[in-house]
């Protein structure tokens, strides 16, 4: 199996960004971190979120070293960190977007 | 290996002193009625620094002729040659008078005047060829990074633009603003969620007040509008929040304080770092569209008096920039290696842990002033010179009017 990776931008943050699509297994850590490797538990699809600790219910997700939304329920170190997972504090409507496709569930097409 | 602040060229003398990195001749069309006889006359000049520009509208509109102006001012900009049809509103001999007034060479004609489309071609492409020929004697001096004032936006991003692309931007940034230069970013509207932030890096009170003002009014904006500035592609790539996209955007702006925000054909004061606003004023709001494609992000960013833009893409783009040359930059490897001939830096070996952050930022200088000597960047070897001058409102300084979402 080739190597996998993420990068971590700030030592901080509490996700990473998928370099390749990610396999369940060791992720080599790129950037400022403080540890070299993460173990991925879920899927991750390439520059998607991967968490690198455990996150509660409404704990802020951070990349950057800032605030890019908080969480809505439990995430798993090592798990794919996306809308299913987190809403943005600012843009509502964003929240009930397609988690893989992005595509929007709130406009009738009839 | 000779260190960024000792990079040095050759650059062209303005008549009130200013310095430019190219000498262009503008043909200017004032309606849409005239854009064949001026895109005609650039064509058969077979000059590559001859360049069209244009306002499509027969009414005109203060901030179309502002941008207009902006560009004939541009010390870039050596010679304007301003092509009317004769009954629209736009002024060809007001706009050659403004050239005039710079010191600049000038000439305006009216095709209904001159006689139709073949003669207007002619006595055009007459005073361009006699004008290129005095353009060869514009003075020259020696000119460095601290001359220069660069403008950045990002367009078609995916993830590696928040992860090198604009990176690679804002540390560059750091390092103009350190030598002195002048660094522009924008793109008030993707920085929803960073009001804190961006307040905070203001330089002084009034930096910091004239941030959150625009901050508010672009929130506002987005709200009116119910759209911010992230789409399914987005995030379908990875992102999950506008905050996400924002910062990802907004690091191209590097570290160093505000000093301000200046508004579209406005150039900035002093040097430094300064955010420009082209999100329309609460006057007509609904007048003009934000972002209605890249290349308006790159006119407003020259029309401040930018030299160079870069333009950060992860899926890649092809345009580039009339007046000011384009510099395009990807973090994507694969978007790189497919678009070489339209890609000008590659900025993701930080991503691979080839390079540092610091030797990528100084690598991207080098080409900066290697851009500035006078070689083409790669939209311009191919022949890209677009531009967008729209119908907008906007005033000319942060102006504090009442928001249309305040207190309600």
């Amino acid at each position: 199996m080739t190597e996998q990776s993420a990068f971590q931008i700030r030592l901080e943050d509490n996700v990473a960004t998928a370099l390749q699509a990610l396999d369940p297994g060791e992720v080599r850590l790129l950037g400022d971190s403080s540890t070299p490797s993460v173990e991925a538990v879920t899927q991750v699809p390439l520059g998607h979120k991967i968490a690198l600790r455990d996150i509660a219910p409404g704990e802020p997700i951070l990349k950057y070293g800032v605030v890019i939304g908080r969480s809505t329920s439990e995430i798993r170190k090592g798990s794919w960190v996306h809308l299913h997972v987190m809403e943005s504090i600012y843009d509502e409507r964003s929240s009930h977007l397609d988690a893989v496709t992005g595509a929007p569930r709130d406009t009738k097409y009839e | 290996m000779i260190k960024p602040e000792e990079l040095s060229w050759q650059g062209y003398v303005r008549p009130d002193g200013r310095l430019g990195i190219r000498n262009r001749l503008l043909v200017i069309y004032t309606v849409k009625c005239s854009e064949f006889v001026a895109d005609a006359i650039v064509r058969r000049s077979g000059h590559p620094d001859v360049e069209l520009i244009g306002f499509d509208g027969c009414t005109d509109n203060q901030y179309a002729v502002d941008l207009l102006i902006s560009m004939i001012r541009h010390p870039n900009v050596g010679a304007v040659l301003a092509v009317g049809l004769g009954c629209e509103y736009v002024q060809p001999q007001w706009l050659a008078e403004i050239a005039r007034k710079e010191g600049k060479p000038s000439h305006w004609m009216f095709i209904q005047e001159v006689g139709g489309t073949r003669k207007a071609i002619t006595q055009g492409l007459a005073w361009v060829d006699e004008m290129l020929k005095e353009l060869e004697h514009t003075p020259r001096r020696e000119m460095f990074l601290k001359d220069l004032v660069i403008g950045a936006e990002c367009g078609g991003s995916d993830f590696t633009s928040g992860l090198a692309g604009n990176v690679v931007v804002g540390n560059f940034y750091d390092l103009l603003v350190d030598l002195g230069g002048t660094a522009i970013f924008e793109e008030i509207v993707e920085a929803v969620g960073l009001d804190q932030l961006l307040i905070s890096r203001g330089a002084d009170e009034q930096a910091k007040k004239e941030i959150r003002y625009t901050y508010d009014k672009a929130l506002d904006y987005c709200r009116d509008v119910r759209q911010y500035s992230v789409s399914p592609g987005n995030f379908a790539g990875g992102l999950s929040t506008i905050e996400e996209k924002s910062m990802g955007a907004v690091i191209k702006s590097g570290s160093r304080p505000i000093q301000g925000v200046i508004k579209v054909s406005c150039p900035p004061p002093g040097s430094g770092l300064w955010l420009l606003d082209s999100t329309p004023d609460p006057y007509w709001m609904q007048f003009g569209i934000t972002n209605p494609n890249d290349n308006e992000g790159l006119m407003d960013l020259i029309s401040a008096g930018a030299h160079i833009v870069f333009l950060v893409t992860g899926r890649g783009n092809v345009v580039g920039s009339a007046v000011s040359p384009c510099i395009k930059i990807t973090g994507n490897r694969d978007t790189f290696v497919r678009m070489e001939e339209d890609m000008d830096f590659d900025a993701s070996p930080v991503l691979r842990g080839e390079c540092t952050q610091k030797e990528q930022a100084v690598e991207l200088a080098r080409m900066v002033a290697d851009v500035a000597s006078g070689t083409p960047s790669k939209s311009e070897a191919l022949g890209h010179r677009e531009y967008f001058v729209p119908y907008k409102y906007q005033e000319k300084t942060v102006a504090y009017t009442k928001r249309p979402c305040e207190g309600s």
